[in-house]
């Protein structure tokens, strides 16, 4: 290894990739270790902060369509795993390490007042667990490694969810269905890639995108699509397999919620995107049929069935969990198009509805903190009582529904553009009349927040360390829907390279 | 379909066996911890259909002699399936004992693992909570 040192003597700056997974992994012990609640913060912020700055590097090095290719131990591939960044995926780890440094700050005082002090330590622990599964997800290049973070990231995010029991028992049944749900889930996600092992005899994604080229009447390889779609499904709550999001986001610990509702679903959707269209290619006839006749009519209809679950809703967070579900249905929609502009909506509405639903999710966490309901008829009067967190849940409503001037408007724009260059106006204008739901659901909140007269209890506005970050991704979805030119550019970037034939082209 | 064929992918019918009880239990079983159960079940097929197709007909163990004057005759089993599903494993090991854990705190709750029992129990609570909604009202 020493005389190979000297040969290609490497920098720290070329192990960039892995560190942005190992740095997290390392420090996740550390916490624990040190067992002080303070103490484990600092190194969980602190470890956030490189995450953020390694992701920023990265992406930096690849938006004008790099690839960094790193070979774990220095092994080559297709023998050793690689890790593989380009636009799309430095992408997605800019805006998960970025929601981790801004839940981190929030998550002191949030979870001061939703867990007892002695799981605080073990709660970073976790934390850290998972947002290192998720870069590691988003970072890898071997089919059989996205499985293997897949189940890290899920294993903590069971826990984490459970952490909620503190303030609501039902919080355990729910991290329960989610790790049956998830487990299922994994698992045919695991028996889709052996199949694919079986069909080439290889992991590599670049490498199993030349193989399965060749195959595209092998039943094997369609088997293995089947499942990996429905395994990574279940992950990433498309419509008939969402059952277990809004229990396990309703019950989760705020900071939880903001996290999970920011990054878990959206790296799901990016792994559906890499199988989709750099492991397999859209030109395999199976995969564009699946797309366009079961993935899309899925997102059409969660985007209906789940917004109007969401105006029926009682309960805030479980409100915006149902209105996840719909949003999610609108990044299938873009992927379900099958085209270019297609992808690159569904990529900027990945990034948009992060930071929306980050920015509500945190907003609803301070009036947890202030108030401790989330029973939406208890919210009477709150936009006076707390007017700073008030305005961060109309902001990302806002954004929510797509008023021009949030980032929410830009996406969906894409979205109907796309839906339009296809010619398939009935889509687009399924697009707009959805968004007429979200009006309905985000006035049911603005009314009662703003129009009721409030009860005669003196509720204060939340501390500054929660409406910081939550203000911090409210700017943001006003900054991007204004300055939209940095995020179409980079997630059109990313869509022509995924459509462009992904890995088998280069 | 003849008797070959069947005879020849005996690895597969017995996954799909195993695989279809297992999810069958999980889905069907009204006990948490037989749902548990019932997804380790599931999780083994999985474990068995890799680890099988691991095995090079006429194959031999793969491990090479220690000086290494590897006999080119010698046909070799494929380890990597193996090792993956080690990987494998350890995950569905964690997965269980958090399952477990899970159903220690939700016995402590609940008083009961019985799922029945508990979304009466849930069913109760959420009334509770729209009756004090329409309280405040």
């Amino acid at each position: 290894m020493a005389g190979e040192a000297a040969q290609t003597a490497k920098t720290l700056v070329d192990h960039l990739p892995v560190l942005q997974v190992v740095v997290p992994m390392l420090a996740s012990p550390l916490c624990m270790l040190f067992a002080r609640a303070g103490l484990a913060w600092a190194i969980a912020f602190a470890a956030s902060l490189a995450c953020l700055a390694i992701s920023i590097a990265l992406l930096a090095t690849v938006v004008d369509g790099g690839v960094i290719s790193y070979h774990l131990g220095g092994w080559e591939p297709p023998w050793g795993i690689e890790y593989r960044i380009d636009t799309a995926n430095a992408f997605v780890l800019v805006i998960v390490s970025a929601i981790a440094a801004l839940v981190l700050p929030y998550a002191r005082q949030s979870i001061a007042a939703e867990i007892e002090a002695k799981h605080h330590a073990l709660f970073y622990t976790c934390l850290l667990l998972c947002i290192c599964g998720l870069l590691g997800v988003t970072a890898t290049g071997d089919a059989f490694n996205v499985f293997v973070f897949l189940e890290i990231s899920s294993l903590s995010t069971y826990a984490l969810v459970a952490l909620g029991a503190a303030r609501d028992k039902r919080a355990l049944t729910a991290a329960y269905n989610y790790l049956i749900m998830g487990t299922i889930g994994a698992t045919f996600f695991v028996i889709g890639i052996g199949f694919l092992y079986m069909a080439t005899g290889t992991l590599n994604m670049a490498d199993l995108a030349e193989r399965i080229a060749q195959l595209e009447s092998n039943r094997t390889v369609r088997a293995a699509f089947a499942f990996i779609v429905v395994g990574i499904g279940m992950k990433l709550a498309i419509y008939p397999l969402h059952m277990w999001l809004p229990n396990a986001y309703t019950f989760a610990p705020s900071a939880v919620t903001a996290f999970l509702a920011a990054t878990s679903t959206k790296v799901a959707i990016y792994v559906l995107l890499r199988f989709s269209f750099s492991v397999f290619s859209p030109g395999f006839e199976f995969e564009r049929f699946t797309l366009l006749y079961v993935v899309l009519p899925f997102a059409v209809m969660a985007m209906f069935l789940a917004s109007i679950a969401a105006v029926f809703q009682q309960d805030i967070k479980r409100l915006l969990a149902y209105s996840s579900i719909a949003q999610i249905g609108y990044m299938l929609l873009g992927i379900g198009l099958v085209t270019a502009t297609g992808l690159a909506g569904s990529i900027i509405h990945l990034f948009n509805h992060a930071i929306t639903k980050g920015a509500l999710f945190m907003a609803v966490g301070a009036i947890v903190m202030q108030t401790g309901h989330t029973a939406i008829p208890k919210l009477a009067g709150l936009g006076r009582a707390m007017p700073l967190t008030g305005a961060a849940i109309v902001t990302g409503g806002l954004s929510l529904i797509g008023i021009p001037g949030t980032a929410g408007f830009i996406s969906k724009w894409v979205l109907v553009s796309a839906a339009l260059e296809k010619g398939w106006w009935p889509v687009a204008l399924l697009i707009v009349a959805s968004s007429l739901l979200a009006v309905v659901y985000v006035w049911k909140i603005v009314e009662i927040m703003y129009l009721k007269p409030a009860p005669q209890t003196s509720v204060g506005e939340a501390p500054l360390g929660l409406l910081l970050p939550t203000w911090g991704l409210a700017a943001a979805c006003v900054f991007f829907g204004l300055w939209a030119d940095l995020t179409i550019d980079a997630a059109t970037d990313a869509a022509n390279g995924l459509f462009g034939g992904g890995f088998a082209a280069r | 379909m003849d008797f070959e064929f069947i005879v020849g992918h005996l690895n597969y019918w017995l996954f799909i066996v195993l695989m279809m009880t297992g999810l069958y239990v999980v889905v069907a079983r009204g006990n948490l911890v037989k749902k548990i159960v019932g997804l380790n079940l599931f999780q083994t097929a999985v474990f068995m259909l890799y680890i099988s197709v691991g095995k090079v007909s006429g194959g031999t163990a793969p491990i090479f002699p220690a000086d290494m004057k590897i006999d080119e005759s010698v046909v070799y089993s494929n380890p990597l399936p193996h090792v993956l599903i080690l990987t494998a494993i350890v995950v569905g090991v964690a997965t269980t004992a958090l399952g477990l854990a899970l159903i220690v705190r939700i016995r402590e709750e609940y008083d009961t693992i019985e799922e029945s029992h508990i979304l009466t129990a849930e069913l109760a609570i959420a009334r509770r909570e729209l009756a004090d909604m329409d309280g405040e009202r």
